[in-house]
C-alpha cells in the first residue's frame, strides 16, 4: 500500500528529475540521450502497470479503490494530494506506454541531441502530472510544464517553420492556460478550496452568489480547455504544430499532449463540478455538446480538403476531440464511459499513424496524400498497419474506434441527443471519405513513373478519379526523367523498416483491433468507477 | 449596484488589464508587443488573484505573536507566486522562438513574416 503510494510520485517525479540527466552527461558522454530516455519510459510503464495491477484488482468504492498520496504530510484541504483512481491510472498507462513506442521509433529516425530527450522527459512529467494530481491549480502548473516541454519540442523541428508554429502555439496555449487559471480563481473564490474532491463534496452545496462565481469559473475552464484541446475554431494552432514538428515529436504530441488535455476537461467537467451542476447550469450542456458537434463536422471537413497528410491526420484529430467534448456535454455514464474509450483509442490510434506517416516521409519523402501511390506493394507492413489503423479510425467493428462510438451514440440516444447521435453519423461518412482516399491511393493507384509495368495500369486503376490531384500534371510528369525520387512519383523503392518503427506499428495495430474485442472489459473496469463519480456529485 | 462597483473597483481594473492584454496579444503586429500582450493578460490574472486574498483589515499572512489583526488569505498569494515562476519560463521560450524566427527572415512583424512565407 504504502510503496505503491510512493509510486504515484515517483511517476511524475522520476521523469521531471531524470530529465535532468541527458544535458548533464552530456557534457560528458555523446549519444547518452536516448537510453536515458528509454530505461526511463519502461521503468515508468512499469510502474503504471505496478499500479495499475493494484488499482484495477482493488474493490470498493471511488475514494478507496483510489491510491492516494498526500505530499509532504499537509492535510487534504492545504496540502496537495495526487490521485490514481481506475480512470488517470488507465490514460497513465496509455501516456508511459506510448512514451516508450515511440522512443523505439526515434532511436533511429528521430532528432538525437540531448536536449531533445530532456525535453521529451519532461512532456512525460508533465503529462503524468496532469493525469495524477489531485488538485486543481497543480493541474495548471502540469499544464504549463506540458506545454513548455512541447513548445520547444515543435521548435525543434529542422526549418525556420516550425519556430513560428511554436510561437504560434504558445501565444493560444498561455491564453488557454491563463483562462484555465482564471476559472481557478472564480472557483477558489466562491468554494474556498482548491482540492479536487473537496471541491467536488463543496460545489452542490454552495448558494447564492457563490453559484455565480462557480458557473463562471466553469465558463473560463471551458473555454480554456477548449484551446488546449484544439477544438473549433481555436484549433488552428494545432495542424502547424503538427505537420512542422520533427516527425518523431508528432506522434508523441499528437496521441498524448491533446489526450491529456480532454483527460483534463473530463476530470474538471466529471470530478469537480459534477453532471448535476451541469445540468442545473442554464445552457452549459448545450454549449459543451455544441462546441464539439462544431469540432467534428469542421474538423472532418478541412481533413477532406487536404493534400498533407500530417494536415489531414492533425485535422482529424481535431474532429475526433469535438466528438469527445460533445460526449462529454451528454453527461449519461454510457457516453462517458464511452468518450474514455475513445479517448484511448484515439491517442493509440493517432500514434501509430504519425509513427507510420513520419517513417515514411523520412524513408520515402512522401508527405502528400498522392505520393502514398504504391505504398502497399513496397511497404505491405507500414501499409497494412497504416490501413487497419486507418480503419479503426473511422470506426470499423471490431476495432477501438468503433467501441468508443458505439458507447458515444448509445449514450445520446438515449439521453435524446440527436444532433450528437447524427453528427457521429456524418463524421463516419466525411472520415471515411478521407480514410479511403489514402487507402484506394496507397493500395489501388501505382506509382507514377511505373507506366513502364503495364501489368499494373489497369484503367480502372488510373489517377482519373483521385480528388485533389491535377490529372494533367501527374499524367505528364510521370514519363519525366528530370525529377527521380522527387514529387508526385509515388514510392518506388523499397527501403527495409526499422525494427524499432516496425515493433510499435505492428503493436499499434494489434491493440486497436485486440482493445476493440476488450471493449466490454473497459466498460466493466470503468463502470463501478463512474457510477461512483456520477453518484458522489449527485 | 453603485456600492459593490465601488467597493469592487479593483476587479474592474482587473478586467481592464485583461482585455488590454487580450487586445495586444490579437491585434499587435509586433511578435515581442504579442507577447507583452500574453504577459499582460497574465499579469491581470495574478492581480486578480491577489485580490481574492485580501481580506478586511488583514495584514500579511506572516505568523508572529502580539497582535490580533485578521491575516490575509494566504493559498493565492503562494498561488501567484508559482504562477509568475511558471509565466517567467514562457516568457523566455517565447523570446527564445522569436530570436529564432528575427534569424531565419530578419523581422519581427507578423504581416512580413507572412509576406515572407508565402512567397518561399
Amino acid at each position: 500500500m504504502s510503496s505503491l503510494e510512493t509510486l504515484v510520485v515517483l511517476l511524475i517525479v522520476a521523469p521531471i528529475l531524470l530529465s535532468l540527466a541527458p544535458i548533464a552527461l552530456g557534457l560528458r558522454y555523446d549519444r547518452v540521450g536516448w537510453p536515458v530516455a528509454t530505461i526511463t519510459t519502461a521503468g515508468l510503464f512499469a510502474a503504471a502497470l505496478a499500479l495499475a495491477s493494484d488499482v484495477f484488482v482493488a474493490e470498493g468504492t471511488n475514494r478507496e479503490v483510489a491510491r492516494i498520496h498526500v505530499l509532504g504530510n499537509f492535510d487534504v484541504p492545504m496540502g496537495i494530494e495526487l490521485v490514481a483512481d481506475p480512470l488517470s491510472t488507465l490514460i497513465a498507462l496509455l501516456i508511459t506506454g506510448t512514451a516508450f513506442a515511440v522512443l523505439l521509433h526515434t532511436r533511429t529516425n528521430g532528432p538525437r541531441g540531448n536536449t531533445f530527450y530532456t525535453a521529451y522527459l519532461l512532456l512525460v512529467g508533465g503529462l503524468l502530472g496532469i493525469t495524477l494530481t489531485g488538485d486543481v491549480f497543480n493541474l495548471f502548473v502540469f499544464l504549463e510544464i506540458t506545454s513548455l516541454a512541447t513548445y520547444a519540442l515543435v521548435a525543434s523541428g529542422d526549418g525556420p517553420e516550425s519556430a513560428v508554429a511554436a510561437l504560434k502555439y504558445l501565444i493560444l496555449g498561455t491564453v488557454a492556460a491563463s483562462l484555465y487559471l482564471m476559472g481557478v480563481g472564480l472557483l477558489f473564490m466562491g468554494t474556498g478550496t482548491l482540492n479536487m474532491a473537496d471541491l467536488a463534496a463543496t460545489i452542490p452545496a454552495l448558494e447564492g452568489q457563490n453559484v455565480t462565481l462557480a458557473r463562471a469559473g466553469l465558463a473560463f475552464i471551458v473555454v480554456g480547455f477548449a484551446i488546449k484541446v484544439a477544438q473549433w475554431p481555436l484549433h488552428s494552432w494545432q495542424p502547424d504544430a503538427y505537420q512542422h514538428a520533427p516527425d518523431g515529436v508528432t506522434a508523441v504530441i499528437a496521441s498524448l499532449v491533446s489526450t491529456a488535455s480532454a483527460y483534463a476537461l473530463g476530470r474538471v467537467l466529471f470530478g469537480v463540478y459534477g453532471p448535476e451542476f451541469i445540468a442545473s447550469t442554464p445552457n452549459a450542456s448545450a454549449v459543451v455538446v455544441t462546441i464539439g458537434c462544431l469540432s467534428v463536422v469542421a474538423g472532418s471537413t478541412l481533413a477532406v480538403i487536404q493534400r498533407d497528410v500530417t494536415r489531414m491526420l492533425a485535422y482529424s484529430s481535431v474532429s475526433q476531440f469535438g466528438l469527445i467534448v460533445a460526449a462529454y456535454g451528454v453527461l449519461t455514464e454510457q457516453a462517458l464511459s464511452g468518450a474514455l474509450i475513445h479517448l484511448v483509442g484515439h491517442g493509440l490510434t493517432k500514434a501509430g499513424l504519425f509513427v507510420a506517416v513520419g517513417w515514411i516521409a523520412i524513408a520515402h519523402g512522401a508527405r502528400t496524400v498522392d505520393e502514398y501511390a504504391g505504398l502497399a506493394g513496397r511497404q505491405p507492413f507500414v501499409a497494412g498497419a497504416i490501413a487497419i489503423l486507418l480503419l479503426s479510425l473511422v470506426g470499423i467493428p471490431p476495432s477501438i474506434g468503433f467501441v468508443g462510438k458505439w458507447y458515444i451514440a448509445l449514450g445520446a440516444v438515449e439521453a435524446q441527443a440527436w444532433p450528437v447521435a447524427a453528427v457521429i453519423l456524418f463524421s463516419t461518412m466525411l472520415t471515411l471519405a478521407y480514410v479511403a482516399r489514402l487507402l484506394e491511393t496507397m493500395y489501388v493507384t501505382p506509382p507514377l513513373d511505373s507506366a513502364v509495368e503495364p501489368a499494373h495500369d489497369t484503367p480502372a486503376a488510373t489517377d482519373g478519379g483521385r480528388p485533389g490531384s491535377g490529372a494533367s500534371t501527374s499524367t505528364d510528369t510521370g514519363s519525366d526523367p528530370s525529377e527521380p525520387g522527387l514529387e508526385r512519383t509515388g514510392i518506388t523503392t523499397q527501403k527495409s523498416v526499422p525494427l524499432g518503427t516496425l515493433a510499435v506499428l505492428v503493436l499499434a495495430a494489434v491493440l486497436a483491433v485486440a482493445l476493440g474485442f476488450a471493449g466490454e472489459l473497459f466498460v466493466d473496469v470503468l463502470e463501478p468507477f463512474l457510477e461512483s463519480v456520477l453518484e458522489v456529485s449527485s | 449596484m453603485i456600492e459593490l462597483l465601488a467597493s469592487h473597483y479593483i476587479y474592474g481594473l482587473v478586467f481592464v488589464v485583461l482585455g488590454i492584454g487580450l487586445y495586444m496579444t490579437i491585434a499587435s503586429q509586433n511578435l515581442v508587443k504579442k507577447l507583452i500582450g500574453v504577459n499582460l493578460f497574465q499579469s491581470a490574472i495574478f492581480l486578480f488573484f491577489v485580490a481574492t486574498a485580501y481580506v478586511e483589515g488583514g495584514r500579511a499572512p506572516i505568523l508572529h505573536t502580539g497582535t490580533d489583526a485578521p491575516l490575509a488569505s494566504p493559498l493565492p498569494q503562494v498561488i501567484v507566486l508559482t504562477a509568475i515562476v511558471v509565466g517567467v519560463a514562457l516568457t523566455a521560450v517565447g523570446l527564445a522562438l522569436i530570436v529564432r524566427i528575427h534569424g531565419e527572415y530578419g523581422t519581427l512583424r507578423e504581416d512580413t513574416l507572412r509576406e515572407v512565407r508565402t512567397d518561399e
